[in-house]
């Protein structure tokens, strides 16, 4: 079951590990708007190793204020990431201060 | 056009792709017909390592040659016109366009009667007041089902790097100045998804039969970097090539 829906604030996690992950280092860290869930896959993480990445995870398609994660941005614009559930984590109870 | 900007990104995966440069291609891009046919037999070592791993698949009885091969011809036989064609019936046809906004893959599989194989594809939709583009800063996650091969920029570490930060100044470099006031969003496809963009269609283009918008649908339209072409610079490019002759 998908934990996130459309609309929940969620934050990236920092984890930086020497393995194939499908998640750019440049969001670790910033909080973002779940667009809309994609589905579940088997998981690439798991799968690049040899195994069946199963359970499937969700997939879930993020937006993230440009400005917010890069200096300078213009207010207008936004990044749109695919990112895996076991990458986020619930950002809501922090609300406007993220 | 489109590959005018630096299409010769050997860098990343752009693997086996070197056999031009002994044969005497200018630096700009024009073969010189007088130069000699250079056979470059020496294969690099990615090339000897798929060889070797395609005949050990082949030994072990998982996949034959001409599995490979139909692969390949299926691979070589997208190009952007099925985008194009999807875009133009999203264009005239409001019913299809909403099914494609919902599941590009069905909506596609069933206008093209083509495999769109194993990726989701999704649709993006640009508008008067919205702008996606399109990058893997990953690698080159790219729709190839739709578009074919991705250009070499599209897959080049510059690309990749930059159109995630500074999209605008990317956009302006390949000729495309987006207003301010229209909300760039970039989307990078870091996962199972493959995105296209619809374009938004241009004006002066009510009486356009369907095929005639497809035309005006580009590769570079579909990823983000430019608009569709305006039905004038159409006709200028058939009467063009009549003027020169």
């Amino acid at each position: 079951m998908a934990r996130f829906g459309p609309g929940n604030r969620v934050r990236v996690r920092t984890e930086h590990r020497p393995t194939h992950v499908r998640t750019p280092a440049f969001i670790m860290g910033h909080t973002g708007v779940v667009d809309r869930l994609h589905g579940s896959f088997p998981n690439p993480e798991q799968i690049a190793y040899g195994q069946d990445g199963l359970p499937r995870t969700p997939l879930y398609f993020v937006r993230f204020d440009a400005p917010r994660v890069w200096n300078g941005a213009p207010e207008t614009d936004t990044l749109l990431i695919d990112l895996y559930e076991h990458w986020l984590e619930p950002a809501d109870r922090e609300g406007a201060t993220a | 056009m489109s590959d005018a900007h630096g299409d010769h990104a050997h860098g990343n995966d752009e693997h086996g792709d070197h056999a031009h440069e002994p044969n005497g291609e200018h630096a700009d891009g024009h073969a010189d017909p007088h130069a000699p046919i250079v056979h470059d037999d020496a294969q690099d070592a990615w090339e000897r390592r798929s060889a070797a791993i395609e005949a050990l698949l082949v030994e072990k009885g998982i996949l034959t040659h001409d599995e490979v091969r139909a692969a390949i011809d299926d691979f070589a036989s997208r190009t952007p016109m099925l985008g194009a064609r999807l875009v133009a019936k999203a264009w005239t046809d409001p019913a299809f366009k909403s099914r494609l906004l919902a599941d590009a893959k069905a909506a596609a599989a069933e206008e093209l009667g083509l495999d769109m194989g194993l990726p989701e594809i999704v649709a993006l939709e640009n508008s008067d007041s919205v702008h996606h583009l399109i990058v893997c800063t990953l690698c080159s996650c790219y729709p190839r089902m739709l578009l074919g091969p991705p250009p070499g920029w599209y897959k080049s570490l510059p690309y990749r790097s930059r159109a995630i930060v500074d999209p605008r100044g990317v956009m302006r470099e390949l000729g495309l100045d987006v207003p301010p006031d229209v909300e760039v969003r970039v989307v990078d496809s870091t996962a199972d998804m493959r995105y296209f963009v619809i374009p938004a269609r241009p004006s002066g283009t009510e009486s356009l039969s369907e095929a005639q918008l497809a035309a005006l649908v580009t590769r570079d339209s579909m990823i983000g970097v430019a608009r569709a072409r305006e039905p004038i610079a159409s006709t200028w490019h058939d009467s063009g090539c009549v003027r020169v002759a």
